[in-house]
C-alpha cells in the first residue's frame, strides 16, 4: 500500500472517522470526528463513504508528503494550505501526485479542520474504528516521522464536486441546544440565564470535553451517577458549565442541563479559546 | 417500585429512559431485563442500548424517522409485566494479590479504619460483588455491595500512575484500574487478570449484570498466574453454579 508519510504532525493531528458505536458498554468512549459536518462533505467531495478515516487538524496543520497519486480535500477550519508551494483552497477536491506535498500555514478562522483522501487513510481498525483514542488504539496522535497507509488508484478520474459551503452557519456562535434530564432543576432564574448570557470557551478544551469561564452559581445536587454522551452539558457544584465533547466518558454524575444538537457539537468544535457562544434552546419535532 | 419510566429524547440520536429507584441488584436485573425485551420486541432498529444503576440509554445509528417511531413505542409501552428474574448474570472469581508490593494504601486503610490487613482482605474478599456497568476507562467496573467498614476517603493527593490491575477502594465503592492511569482511589492490591483488551472480539470478560468475587493470592500464585496470561494459558470461566 503507498503511504502518506507525516513530516510535520502539527499541533494536535488525529486519525478520526464517525467512531464506536457499540463499545459503551464497555466504557470505551465513542470518540470520531469533534466536526462530523465538515469531514463528511470532505469525504462527499471525493466520493468517500461517509466514515471513511480523515485527519483531523487543530489549531496548526501539518506538513504531509505523498508517495503516491491521490486525490484530496480539506474542509472546515480555514487554513492557508499549499500544495507543492501553490496554494489551495478549502472545499475543494485536488489531484496530488506522487512525491506532492501538502502544507499547512495560518488558521484564517475555525479552529478544526479535516483532510480527507480518496477512499481514506487505511490505518488500524480496533473495536470498528480508525479514531485514535489512548489505550484503545496504539497511537493516540501523529507524531513526526509516521507514515499513514492509504488507497493506490491507479487512474484517479479528479471529482469536479465542489461543496458550496455553509461557512456561515458553521462559523456563527450560536449553539441550537435541546433541554437536557436535569434541566427542570433549575431555577428559572437559571434556566433564562443559560440562553441570554455568552459563554466564553476556555483554554482547558480538548477532544473529551470544553469548559466555559462563566459560573452558574447553583445548589442543585449531583445525580446518580448516569449516561451521557458528546454534546450532554453537566453543570458542576461550583458553576461549571462542562460541554461533553466526542471522546467523552460514557457516565457521568453531575446534573446533565443541556444536550447539544450534532450541529451544534460541530460548531462549538470550531471555536477557539476565547470566543464565545450563545445556547440557543431547540425543540424536538 | 416504580415502574413507568420517564422517557425522553437526549440530542436526535439518542432516548433515556429514567426510573426514581435505588442502587440495588434487583433494580439492575429489572432494567437488564427491559433491556433484553426492547432488543427482542420492540425497537426496529440498529440500536445501543447500555445502562446504569437507574437509566437506559438506547443511543441510534440510523434515520431519525426511527427513533421517533420507536419513541411513540415506548411512550405506549406496557412494562408491568417485566419481571427482575427475566436476567441471569454469572458469577466470576477473581484472583488478588493483597501483598504490600501492591496495597500501596493497605497501612493508611489499617489505620483509619482501624483493622487489620487480614481483616481488610477477608472483608474484601466476602462479598458477592454486582456489576452494574463499565465506565470511567474502558473496562472499568462499577462494583456495587462493597462492606460499609472498608469506606476510605478519596487520596488528597491522586498519584499520577498506578499500575495495570490495582485494586483500589474510594468512598463504599471498590474497583479495578483495567490499565496503568492516573488514579485518586486507596490501593490495596492488584488482579492480575486482564480485564480490557481492545484487539479482541469481546473486550471486556464480563457484562452488567455479572456478579464478581475476589479471592487472596500470595505473589508467587500471582507471578504464575501473569505467566499463563502472557502464555495465553489462562482461562477465566464463569462459576458453573451462578
Amino acid at each position: 500500500m503507498p503511504k502518506v508519510e507525516v513530516k510535520k504532525a502539527g499541533l494536535y493531528t488525529t486519525i478520526q472517522d464517525l467512531g464506536r458505536l457499540n463499545v459503551a458498554q464497555y466504557g470505551v468512549p465513542q470518540s470520531g470526528v469533534m466536526d462530523s459536518f465538515s469531514a463528511k462533505k470532505a469525504n462527499l467531495l471525493l466520493n468517500n463513504e461517509a466514515d471513511a478515516a480523515v485527519l483531523e487538524l487543530t489549531m496548526a496543520g501539518p506538513i504531509l508528503k505523498f508517495q503516491s497519486k491521490t486525490q484530496i480535500a480539506v474542509c472546515g477550519a480555514i487554513f492557508d494550505m499549499y500544495l507543492d508551494e501553490k496554494p489551495i483552497t478549502n472545499a475543494k477536491a485536488f489531484q496530488v501526485n506522487s512525491g506532492s506535498v501538502l502544507r499547512f500555514g495560518g488558521l484564517k478562522k475555525g479552529f478544526r479542520s479535516y483532510l480527507a483522501v480518496q477512499g481514506g487513510f487505511k490505518t488500524a481498525v480496533v473495536l470498528e474504528s480508525r479514531s485514535h483514542y489512548p489505550k484503545i488504539t496504539s497511537a493516540s496522535r501523529l507524531v513526526n516521522g509516521d507514515e499513514l497507509e492509504i488507497d493506490s488508484l491507479e487512474n484517479t478520474v479528479i471529482a469536479s464536486a465542489r461543496v458550496n459551503f455553509e461557512d456561515q452557519e458553521l462559523f456563527s456562535n450560536t449553539i441550537p441546544v435541546f433541554k437536557g434530564p436535569e434541566f427542570e432543576l433549575l431555577p428559572q432564574k437559571l434556566q433564562q440565564e443559560l440562553f441570554i448570557e455568552n459563554f466564553t470557551l476556555t483554554p482547558a478544551g480538548n477532544r473529551m470535553a470544553i469548559l466555559f469561564k462563566e459560573l452558574l452559581k447553583n445548589n442543585i445536587k449531583g445525580i446518580i451517577t448516569g449516561p451521557v454522551i458528546p454534546g450532554t452539558v453537566q453543570l458542576t457544584p461550583n458553576g461549571n458549565l462542562i460541554a461533553l465533547m466526542r471522546d467523552c466518558q460514557v457516565t457521568g454524575g453531575y446534573p446533565r442541563i443541556l444536550q447539544i444538537s450534532e450541529m451544534g457539537i460541530c460548531k462549538l468544535a470550531q471555536k477557539k479559546p476565547g470566543e464565545q457562544v450563545l445556547f440557543q434552546l431547540s425543540e424536538f419535532y | 417500585m416504580q415502574i413507568k419510566p420517564s422517557i425522553n429524547r437526549l440530542g436526535e440520536k439518542a432516548i433515556l429512559l429514567q426510573w426514581d429507584f435505588n442502587i440495588a441488584p434487583e433494580n439492575l436485573n429489572w432494567l437488564l431485563s427491559i433491556k433484553q425485551i426492547l432488543q427482542k420486541h420492540v425497537i426496529e432498529s440498529k440500536v445501543q442500548i447500555i445502562n446504569t444503576y437507574n437509566s437506559l440509554l438506547m443511543t441510534y445509528n440510523c434515520s431519525i424517522e426511527n427513533i421517533y417511531n420507536d419513541f411513540n413505542a415506548l411512550k405506549s409501552y406496557d412494562f408491568t409485566g417485566i419481571s427482575y428474574e427475566d436476567f441471569k448474570g454469572k458469577l466470576y472469581k477473581l484472583p488478588v494479590c493483597y501483598d504490600v508490593e501492591f496495597g500501596l494504601d493497605l497501612d493508611e486503610l489499617a489505620r483509619r479504619n482501624s483493622l487489620t490487613a487480614s481483616e481488610i482482605i477477608h472483608l474484601h474478599t466476602q462479598p458477592v460483588y454486582t456489576l452494574y456497568f463499565m465506565g470511567f476507562l474502558p473496562g472499568f467496573l462499577y462494583l456495587g455491595g462493597m462492606k460499609e467498614r472498608l469506606k476510605i476517603s478519596r487520596k488528597k493527593e491522586p498519584r499520577t500512575s498506578v499500575l495495570k490491575g490495582a485494586v483500589g477502594i474510594a468512598e463504599n465503592q471498590t474497583g479495578i484500574y483495567p490499565n496503568s492511569s492516573p488514579a485518586g482511589w486507596q490501593i490495596i492490591g492488584n488482579c492480575p487478570v486482564e480485564l480490557f483488551n481492545a484487539h479482541t472480539e469481546n473486550p471486556c470478560p464480563f457484562k452488567a449484570g455479572d456478579q464478581i468475587q475476589f479471592y487472596s493470592v500470595s505473589k508467587q500464585e500471582y507471578d504464575k498466574i501473569k505467566q499463563q496470561i502472557k502464555a495465553g494459558k489462562y482461562i477465566l470461566k464463569p462459576e458453573s453454579h451462578a
